[in-house]
């Protein structure tokens, strides 16, 4: 029969426009600027650099060695070392970046910068509001954009910074052995040498 | 001779003159659209209000279209233009045109319409047209009508060979499929 | 018909405090002064309404965002389209591209004049009145050719004979549905149609047998006739860009736009007088209610029912659409026709009643059934250049 399917498809369509009034479920739409849907932790699009403690110049953690530089594929970061080095949070005397730029016009969010970087600096962001008036000014992210403490990124990627914050607890724990047994190394050194030179003054002194 | 008529008259002539001098064919046969309005303008001033609506119905909807469509399908979007002006098209066409206006001059001269005073349009005009057609004029209608039936199977049939073709090959396909079995 | 004869009196105290040679002029321009002004207001709300119903359809909110609920959505799309750049292509024919989309709203705005809004309330009250609106809709298909040819760009030229093609092939049954109405009216005049259907709701002509198939074939070929959806394959956006209204831009896309808006609530319009009962109420008691008021209620719901369609349906393929036409369109009209002659001779009662509905059920079904059993599932047959070179 000619006709039948038509009236079946309205009247399917018919449930959807009545439905829609009635069961807010079946509007699947958000309201982008009033609402926001929290984002997925996995979320990820474009690098920043991570600082400990409340001051971001002190606390950046990233050292300005340049690996990032080299392997961005579309070349999108831009490093200048400062003459000026400041202790890391090991202790020791690091370099710092004076200029650390990243174009996000550029940047294909490929995540190679965060998998090669020896300093757990930089990370992968989830904000995508990055919208400007200008497309060039406003789409390169100097280093005080960038900088973005670890609580933050605590918050957007939780799972990831704790396996970060591990990993830097191990190297803290690593280098303070290290620093032990060099220290007990040194100590043993400095006792064997005691010895002998105490052995040597004995002997000499059973000679004369 | 009111000015509404003067108007109509002047935009008729000057629209079929146009018809056929441009260049362009697609130009000619809009201009041609303009003359059929125009007639269908003198249509609705003698008061004769079905004819003249049935003028643009026709004329304007139907015939002009089919006079794109031919113009469209046979010479193809570029070809739209005449190149020559040739004098034996030229005249023959004057002679054409003259015998037609003498036939059909001679034809109104001699039918009732000029002894007869023009009548006066009625205001039930319409059913009077309807009853004329189908009682006095029924025989015309048909013959007409056949006229018509018989053209469209004409052209139905102009179009079937592509079908022959089209079954031949469905049955072709079909003797490849059982010999594949 | 308080109503009405307000606004007839209102309109002949403006005629007349005019110099005696413009009351002519005057009274043609104050007539048709409210049908242009109301229907384009209406076009901007219905753009809205249609866009809000779709996205219902489709389980979204549509435009909310410009004014309260997205109100003011049709006059930001106003400023936009006209404050838009009006690109003319340089081959085209720039004399009949400018004219298109004049011709094209000009015919669909004249569709108007004849319809009746209340008692009296006709801008040109004349014998052949459907005739005068079935003549325009003839004028706009030479104005979409004009579209078409004058933009000098294939997708343009294809649309329009594309829509030319369908404009033709629907001109038929929906003249021949609307006959079988003028046949037991008997009268060509829109306003002698409303006027036989003025006794109340079983006096309208979908509720009888010829009335209730002619009104569906009617619609049907309405649809076409406009060009919606489904069969909006001359502006089919994923093949033919926008069909013959490719190569405009700013205002002259709007004016088509407001073409087709004008030319939907004209044939719904149409449909309402002819099926409806046109502006008259459908129980005697309300018809204190003024009658534009019951004939844009129903002309309201009409293109509601336009936009469910829409939202429901997919595009027509183009030999379907012709198909559809020729097959099934065509046949049912005349059969529609003749019930309805059998309507006219045994002069209405129950015995007609019957007849004429037994003829139409019969014909569809069974008409139906053979169509349906005729294409069923075929399985679709290629032709190819070197099969159809074998000789056999």
């Amino acid at each position: 029969m000619i006709g039948k399917g038509i009236l079946k498809g309205m009247v399917e369509t018919a449930r959807n426009l009545t439905g829609s009034f009635h069961d807010p479920d079946r509007l699947t739409t958000v309201e982008y600027p009033e609402q926001k849907i929290p984002a997925k932790e996995n979320a990820r699009n474009f690098p920043f650099l991570i600082y400990d403690g409340d001051d971001w110049e002190a606390g950046l953690r990233c050292v300005s060695c340049q690996i990032c530089e080299k392997e961005c594929p579309p070349q999108c970061i831009y490093i200048e070392k400062d003459k000026e080095k400041k202790p890391d949070f090991l202790g020791k005397m690091q370099m710092q970046p004076k200029i650390f730029d990243i174009d996000v016009s550029v940047c294909m969010g490929c995540q190679i910068c965060v998998e090669v970087c020896p300093f757990e600096s930089i990370r992968m962001d989830n904000d995508f509001e990055y919208a400007g008036s200008d497309r060039f000014e406003s789409l390169l992210l100097t280093k005080d954009q960038l900088a973005k403490s670890n609580k933050y990124y605590h918050s957007i990627h939780p799972t990831e910074a704790q396996e970060t914050d591990e990993i830097r607890v191990q190297k803290r724990e690593d280098h303070l052995a290290k620093e032990k047994a060099k220290a007990e190394k040194l100590a043993k050194a400095k006792e064997e040498a005691a010895t002998k030179a105490a052995l040597s003054k004995a002997e000499k002194a059973k000679e004369e | 001779m009111s000015l509404f008529f003067t108007i109509t008259a002047l935009i008729t002539m000057a629209s079929a003159i146009a018809a056929m001098t441009l260049r362009n064919l697609v130009h000619c046969v809009l201009c041609l659209t303009v003359t059929f309005a125009g007639i269908a303008l003198v249509f609705l001033q003698l008061g004769a209000e079905f004819i003249g609506f049935s003028q643009i119905l026709v004329y304007i909807g139907a015939v002009s279209i089919l006079m794109l469509f031919a113009l469209l399908m046979t010479r193809g979007g570029t070809e739209l233009t005449l190149k020559r002006w040739d004098p034996v098209h030229w005249i023959t066409g004057t002679l054409i045109g003259i015998a037609g206006f003498g036939v059909m001059s001679f034809a109104i001269f001699n039918s009732s319409l000029r002894q007869s005073k023009i009548p006066e349009a009625k205001a039930d005009s319409l059913h009077a047209l309807g009853n004329s057609l189908l009682s006095q004029y029924v025989l015309p209608l048909e013959v007409m009508a056949l006229l018509l039936t018989v053209a469209l199977i004409g052209a139905a049939l102009i179009a079937l060979p592509e079908k022959k073709v089209f079954r031949r090959n469905a049955s072709f396909s079909k003797n490849q499929e059982s010999g594949n079995k | 018909m308080w109503f009405e004869e307000l606004l007839i009196t209102i309109k002949y105290y403006l005629v007349l405090q005019m110099p005696g040679s413009l009351q002519p002029v005057g009274s043609a321009f104050l007539s048709s002064l409210p049908i242009m002004t109301s229907f384009g207001g209406l076009f901007a709300l219905a753009t809205l309404l249609e866009r809000k119903m779709l996205g219902r359809i489709q389980n979204r909110y549509g435009p909310n965002r410009v004014g309260p609920g997205g109100l003011l959505q049709p006059v930001a799309d106003g400023i936009k389209m006209l404050t838009k750049e009006d690109i003319v292509p340089k081959n085209a024919d720039h004399l009949i591209h400018f004219l298109a989309p004049l011709g094209l709203l000009v015919s669909a705005m004249l569709g108007l004049s004849v319809i009746p809004f209340g008692h009296r309330l006709i801008a040109l009250d004349i014998e052949t009145g459907i005739l005068f609106f079935f003549a325009m809709g003839a004028a706009s298909e030479l104005a979409i050719f004009m579209a078409g040819w004058g933009s000098r760009n294939k997708y343009a030229l294809l649309g329009a004979l594309r829509a030319i093609a369908q404009m033709i092939s629907y001109e038929i049954p929906l003249i021949l549905s609307a006959l079988s109405v003028l046949m037991v009216v008997g009268s060509l005049s829109l306003s002698d149609v409303a006027q036989a259907q003025s006794g109340g709701i079983h006096t309208w002509h979908i509720f009888t047998p010829w009335g209730f198939l002619g009104c569906i074939l009617f619609l049907i070929s309405t649809l076409a006739e406009i060009n919606r959806s489904p069969f909006d394959i001359p502006e089919a956006e994923s093949e033919l860009i926008a069909g013959h209204m490719t190569e405009y831009s700013g205002f002259k896309y709007a004016l088509f736009f407001m073409a087709e808006g004008v030319a939907m609530f004209a044939m719904c319009a149409l449909t309402a007088t002819l099926f409806l009962g046109g502006y008259h109420a459908p129980l005697p008691i309300l018809s204190f209610i003024p009658g534009p008021v019951w004939l844009f209620g129903k002309l309201t719901s009409l293109v509601l029912l336009f936009i469910w369609i829409r939202g429901t349906m997919p595009r027509l393929r183009a030999d379907q659409l012709m198909e559809f036409a020729w097959k099934f369109m065509l046949p049912m009209s005349v059969v529609n026709l003749i019930a309805a002659g059998v309507w006219v001779a045994l002069d209405g009662g129950v015995a007609a009643w019957i007849l004429s509905g037994l003829l139409n059920c019969v014909a569809y079904f069974g008409w139906s059934r053979i169509l349906s059993q005729a294409s069923r599932f075929n399985p679709r047959t290629y032709r190819y250049a070197e099969e159809a070179g074998v000789s056999k």
